[in-house]
């Protein structure tokens, strides 16, 4: 945890380095703001994990004398399969269908989404197809 | 529903894992649509990019046909706008990013690290259907009335607004990027949690394969960039539909505007393209050199310092423009070379006295080496102002380019030789490999060649007919000579698909090879492993493999590691009969 944490926090603080010494000696803001955007999505992350980094014991996969044993157990639970992607992504192809050829094509595209969203909750809930 | 369980859990003799493989109810197109296992919807995005990159060649082969005489009557000039435009669109955002990140890493990156799936599965599937859809989309304009876009691949305002490119070609390209780059921010955020949160363990993060380290990079730079880029093309979308000026002079916006936004996304774009297939090559030179990666640390280091620095280039693009701040993005994009060198040095350093295996994959991981090399240092020379003032926008700029990419292309096709028979099980022919490699690393010397002396003469890029001048006409003759045996060791590479289809079984561990993926079955089963072996360097197949030269451990006190090489029955036990290597 901690690796990740400096790597991300280092990433920051030098986006932090080049938008000061950018923004004091270019003539434009945009590169600015976004290297000051940059900055900031390294540090979000970053010390979200340095924070829980001095709070937990080292996990098996950041202790190099682990034994496999160790990271033994259920990490999470998941649908084996489903559709809901699909039909996320289709729902997305048609609202963009809708951007390019007329609004008519929200129906379908956000009635697609709407099923896949209520349905990817539904599933995660009580198990999924599997 | 499946429970996602570490692999200890499964020990091959217990006889649990046969059932955990039964479960898989749909077959078939079924499967395809609805599988959540990041091993089939990594074969997925593999298959469709390299679609794309048959698509983006054929568009690449008439643009040469039409070169290939100064006065090419081929295609109209506006059909030439579509094809130039829509070979770059589909090979940069469709072929080489969905290559490597969707295909390749999903693939790979979960088995390198010990992981029994991607940190979101549903997620993952989303990714490749967007990518997909957005895919269809974009290549959709060629069937509308206006065509496809034709304002070249960056789109740049005035010439993208409504005026200039009216018509549903350019609405569709926005739309099928704005999808696909969807895409790439949620295959991002999956590889990130994926490497943070579902490593083996013991495998620190000094311990995960370089491969795994470019793809954390890649993903990290993914998240920074994308949004932007998504951000602008619903800006254009605005200001093409919604009467916004953000990009138009008439109502205060800025044009160049856009192009900070684009090359915002599109530098950093160049080395999420470049990463991958830096870490692929690398992957395959230590193992067909039979050592580990030399300098892993500065290798990782280096990674870390492109994917820095590649936030702060993007303005070498627009060296032209005269309103950018010059002396900082030359200085910027020069020091770029210095990690980028040390990598080349560490790949050299890794086959120096190595006891060198010259397969497929090994050759394809050369020729990336030396083509690459020629594609970065012409880079450095367009890194510098004057040098890029007197190239910008002339051929020399489009070598420089299709050397890096053509680079990234043998890298990849590495990757299919050394990684295929991984997740399919199979071998590829060695012979039509070589021959493959042949057709392909001289086509790209003979393609790209002509092309630099071509820009130094002065010939401008996204023209359709040139001058009369017959040293041009030479040259372009031998650019499109080359191209053709580019397209002649494609059609080699699907011979030697059909040809080697379920012919050579592969075995677990055909390359002797040193990192975890190698060491489950091919392909792997459900959630990857049976067992792990115990993770104490950065090679644990190698030390499971051969005991007798065990790598140096990362990150062990001596003290402890000392005890461990003395307890080898569990560091590394003898291979036993089911391992198959």
């Amino acid at each position: 945890m901690r690796m990740e944490a400096k790597i991300l926090l280092i990433l920051g603080a030098f986006f932090g380095i080049m938008f000061a010494v950018y923004w004091r000696w270019s003539i434009e803001d945009a590169g600015g703001v976004m290297m000051f955007a940059g900055m900031l999505l390294c540090f979000l992350p970053g010390s979200y994990y340095y924070w829980w980094s001095r709070r937990m014991k080292a996990r098996p996969e950041d202790d190099p004398n682990a034994t496999q044993t160790q990271g033994a157990g259920v990490i999470g639970s998941f649908p084996g399969t489903s559709i809901f992607p699909f039909t996320l992504g289709m729902g997305a192809f048609f609202v963009v269908m809708a951007l390019v050829f007329g609004i008519w094509f929200l129906v379908p595209g956000l009635a697609l989404a709407g099923w896949a969203l209520l349905g990817a909750t539904s599933e995660g809930r009580r198990g999924g197809h599997v | 529903m499946t429970d996602l369980i570490t692999p200890p859990l499964h020990v091959a003799d217990d006889g649990h894992d046969e059932h955990h493989d039964e479960h898989h109810g749909p077959t078939g197109i079924l499967k395809w649509m609805t599988s959540t296992d990041h091993k089939v919807i990594g074969l997925s995005y593999t298959v469709t990019s390299v679609v794309m990159l048959v698509i983006g060649g054929l568009f690449a082969e008439i643009i040469r046909a039409q070169l290939a005489s100064p006065n090419g009557t081929i295609v109209s000039l506006a059909q030439y706008n579509e094809l130039f435009t829509m070979h770059g669109s589909v090979m940069i955002y469709l072929f080489a990013g969905p290559f490597a990140f969707g295909g390749i890493a999903n693939i790979i990156v979960p088995i390198q690290i010990g992981a029994p799936d991607m940190a979101f599965p549903r997620l993952n599937a989303l990714s490749y259907w967007l990518y997909l859809m957005g895919s269809i989309t974009m290549l959709m304009g060629f069937f509308t009335a206006g065509g496809a876009a034709n304002f070249g691949w960056v789109a740049y305002a005035p010439l993208s607004n409504s005026i200039n490119t009216p018509g549903a070609g350019a609405d569709l390209w926005i739309g099928g990027l704005l999808l696909t780059g969807f895409s790439a921010i949620f295959t991002g955020v999956n590889l990130t949690a994926t490497i943070f949160y579902l490593r083996a363990p013991g495998m620190t993060m000094f311990r995960m394969p370089i491969f795994t380290w470019n793809m954390l990079v890649t993903a990290i730079l993914i998240l920074l960039a994308f949004p932007v880029l998504t951000a602008g093309l619903i800006m254009l979308y605005c200001d093409r539909h919604f009467g916004t000026h953000i990009f138009s002079v008439a109502g205060g916006g800025v044009p160049v505007l856009w192009q900070h936004i684009f090359w915002f996304w599109g530098h950093p774009e160049v080395y999420i393209l470049a990463l991958p297939f830096f870490g692929m090559a690398t992957e395959i030179i230590a193992v067909f050199a039979k050592k580990p990666v030399f300098g892993y640390k500065s290798m990782v280091f280096a990674t870390l310092t492109i994917g820095a620095l590649s936030l702060g280039v993007w303005a070498h693009h627009m060296f032209t423009t005269g309103v950018v701040l010059l002396p900082f993005f030359s200085i910027m994009s020069l020091l770029i070379a210095v990690p980028t060198g040390i990598k080349i040095f560490n790949w050299i350093g890794t086959m120096w006295r190595g006891e060198l295996w010259f397969t497929t994959a090994m050759l394809m991981a050369l020729g990336f080496l030396i083509t690459f090399l020629i594609g970065g240092l012409t880079g450095v020379y367009l890194a510098s102002p004057p040098l890029d003032f007197f190239t910008h926008d002339t051929y020399f700029v489009v070598a420089h380019f299709h050397s890096i990419v053509m680079a990234l292309v043998l890298a990849g096709m590495g990757a299919l030789y050394y990684w295929g028979p991984k997740f399919t099980g199979y071998l590829l022919n060695e012979r039509f490999g070589k021959i493959q490699f042949w057709l392909l690393f001289i086509g790209t010397q003979v393609f790209t060649f002509p092309q630099y002396i071509l820009g130094l003469d002065g010939m401008p890029r996204r023209i359709a007919v040139y001058p009369h001048s017959p040293q041009w006409k030479t040259l372009n003759d031998w650019s499109t000579l080359g191209a053709v045996l580019v397209g002649v060791s494609m059609i080699v590479f699907v011979v030697n698909v059909g040809y080697s289809w379920k012919k050579y079984p592969a075995g677990d561990n055909p390359w002797d090879g040193q990192t975890l993926e190698w060491f489950t079955t091919s392909p792997p089963p459900h959630h990857n492993f049976y067992r792990l072996p115990q993770i104490r360097s950065e090679r644990p197949t190698w030390d499971y493999n051969h005991p007798e030269h065990r790598s140096l451990a990362h990150g062990i006190d001596p003290v402890h590691h000392h005890e461990l090489a003395h307890a080898g029955a569990v560091v590394a036990p003898e291979p036993e009969s089911d391992d198959g290597a």
